[in-house]
């Protein structure tokens, strides 16, 4: 029992860090842009699709394959959010969020055009699962979330120290002051836009680097994401990690009790819990 | 011919409800409701559930839809009713994935995966099946007419104008003192109780509902409608309703005519035409093609 609990912790663990990319996407796009961007689910999933053709179709290995899913991903974010969700803005944050959704609907299709239903696996060498005091932890898990750790990292450094992630952050803690200090908005939600749905790109893939991925692979992360982003408080970057470790710990840890078919309907139960406790989430509603 | 024809408009029917339900709470009130497929399929699970188990009058099973679907809307505004709307919309887009999983895991409740057939309509058993068709395609119609005499009688009263002073502005109501929250909470469960009786109305007419047809898709189909008809007009919901029927099965024909496309991806290029189209309207003309009218009273003064 205790070893089964232990076991479903470090599961849980790795799952709450793979989860913690895209809901730093998710979570880095409302604080800026302030509203839900909902297409991060078809982002998830072209992000997990263009890592899939790098690396099964080019044979490049699982690292250099993620940054091509964040490069496509983020391409894809940045355009689609130039050309479909910006102007949608002026139209408030429930009109343009409505427009994501049509949005992530139209991506998830594409996709699903270019590469059919099947489920897809990665190209990864096989090792023996690690064993210790009766926890299995495979190695693919391991380099998995040291990927994730890795990305989070650089994007901390970025928005801690250079002068553009200095710049979001401003503008996600008070726009009109950042506008009176000249600070261009729009080059700012550009980058959002791309570096948000590129997380979610690189999340897309993580998660499914471990099994396997079609074009509703985005679609049934997506539930966790927003758990995650909301559990930590939305808008809070630092919130999204400590929210998606919570919802992965808890989605693991809900099969001592649960069918593992009811793991999903974790996430939308933390988001209840959490609105009606404390709806500023964990960390409260704070953009860095 | 006929049959399918009759279908169609049935099934148009069932979309303008949708779309009348969501008028209420997105139209008239502001309140996002991205879970339709849930309350859609709450209504649908909980009618079948009662009519067949308990061979329950079926009218007793629509109430039972209304009824379940709105304290469902009531609650999920409940909890978000003191948060910005954003948190509606996520609650509402996880509640119809909740809805889906429950429907797929309670064996005992729902026959999983599997679905409940076997629904009874009315008559069925005494009519022909065409015969059926038409009768239902009228009950639809009926229950379309009554929807839309409510809801209009809804938007003309001195209650309606409130809802729409909570779209425009809630701290104005809120300091001419109305109950803000309240009326949220009771516009969102009409509204979320109309799609219950919509559920009611597919599960009697189609005789069977599984988890997979209340798929998220019919959110963007109903939002669709809604707006390509007019946002905060109930005409506009049905006509909307109809037009979206038309294209989903006016597409349906379209790709026979492009060869060397799959199965997958004629089902994929439907769905992107229903996107790109919600897309392009919400971009073009946001107040669809039947705007909503301006209230009579300042028409008036407002007029030249």
């Amino acid at each position: 029992m205790l070893a089964e609990v232990a076991q479903l912790l470090v599961n849980g663990i790795v799952t709450g860090t793979l989860l913690a990319v895209p809901a730093i996407g998710f979570t880095a796009i409302f604080a800026v842009l302030r509203f839900p961007n909902f297409a991060i689910a078809s982002h998830c999933t072209i992000g997990a699709f263009a890592g899939y053709v790098a690396n099964v179709t080019f044979g490049v290995p699982a690292a250099p394959a993620l940054a091509f899913a964040f490069l496509v991903a983020g391409l894809f974010g940045l355009l689609t959010d130039e050309f479909v969700l910006k102007p949608m803005r002026p139209y408030g944050a429930l009109t343009t969020a409505i427009a994501a959704i049509a949005l992530t609907v139209v991506l998830e299709n594409v996709v699903r055009f270019a590469f059919g239903n099947d489920l897809r696996g990665y190209d990864l060498p096989i090792f023996r699962d690690w064993r210790f005091w009766g926890i299995r932890l495979g190695p693919q898990q391991v380099e998995n979330m040291a990927l994730a750790v890795s990305v989070m990292a650089a994007l901390f450094l970025f928005l801690k120290f250079s002068r553009t992630g200095k710049t979001m952050r401003a503008v996600a803690d008070n726009p009109t002051l950042a506008a009176i200090k000249g600070i261009d908005a729009d080059l700012v939600g550009r980058i959002v836009a791309f570096v948000g749905m590129g997380l979610a790109g690189v999340g897309g893939m993580l998660l499914g680097l471990d099994t396997s991925i079609d074009p509703l692979t985005g679609f049934r992360v997506v539930l966790s994401v927003f758990a995650a982003a909301v559990v930590g408080g939305l808008g809070s970057i630092p919130g999204a990690v400590v929210g998606a470790l919570v919802v992965g710990v808890a989605e693991e840890l809900s099969l001592l009790v649960v069918e593992p078919t009811y793991r999903s309907a974790v996430g939308f139960l933390a988001i209840l819990i959490v609105l009606t406790l404390r709806p500023r989430g964990l960390l409260g509603e704070k953009a860095y | 011919m006929e049959n399918y024809l009759v279908a169609i408009v049935t099934f148009a029917g069932i979309y303008a409800l949708l779309a009348m339900g969501l008028n209420v709470s997105w139209g008239m009130t502001g309140l996002v409701n991205l879970g339709m497929a849930g309350f859609f399929a709450l209504g649908a699970y909980a009618s079948a559930i009662l009519t067949v188990r308990t061979g329950a009058w079926i009218p007793l099973g629509f109430g039972l839809a209304a009824i379940v679907a709105a304290l469902a809307g009531a609650a999920l505004m409940g909890i978000t009713r003191k948060l910005r709307g954003d948190y509606l919309a996520i609650i509402t887009l996880g509640f119809s994935e909740f809805v889906r999983l429950v429907a797929a895991n309670e064996i005992w409740l729902t026959r999983g995966s599997d679905g409940i057939s076997g629904i009874p309509g009315p008559w069925r058993g005494e009519l022909s099946p065409a015969q059926f068709n038409v009768l239902f395609c009228v009950i639809v119609l009926v229950l379309v007419a009554v929807a839309y005499v409510v809801c209009e009688r809804l938007r003309d009263s001195p209650y309606g104008r409130v809802l729409r002073a909570v779209r425009e502005d809630d701290t104005v109501a809120a300091v001419a003192g109305k109950a803000v929250d309240r009326y949220k909470l009771q516009a969102f469960a009409i509204g979320a109780g109309i799609m219950g009786v919509a559920g009611a109305a597919y599960g009697h007419y189609t005789s069977y509902i599984a988890p997979d047809i209340f798929r998220p898709l019919i959110t963007i189909y109903i939002f669709l409608a809604l707006t390509a008809g007019g946002v905060g007009n109930n005409r506009g919901a049905v006509v909307g309703a109809f037009l979206v029927m038309a294209i989903l099965e006016g597409t349906r024909f379209l790709w026979d005519v492009v060869p060397g496309l799959a199965a997958v991806q004629k089902a994929a290029l439907r769905e992107i035409v229903i996107g790109v189209l919600l897309i392009v309207v919400m971009r073009l003309r946001p107040e669809g093609l039947l705007p909503e009218p301006v209230p009579k009273v300042l028409d008036k003064e407002t007029t030249r």
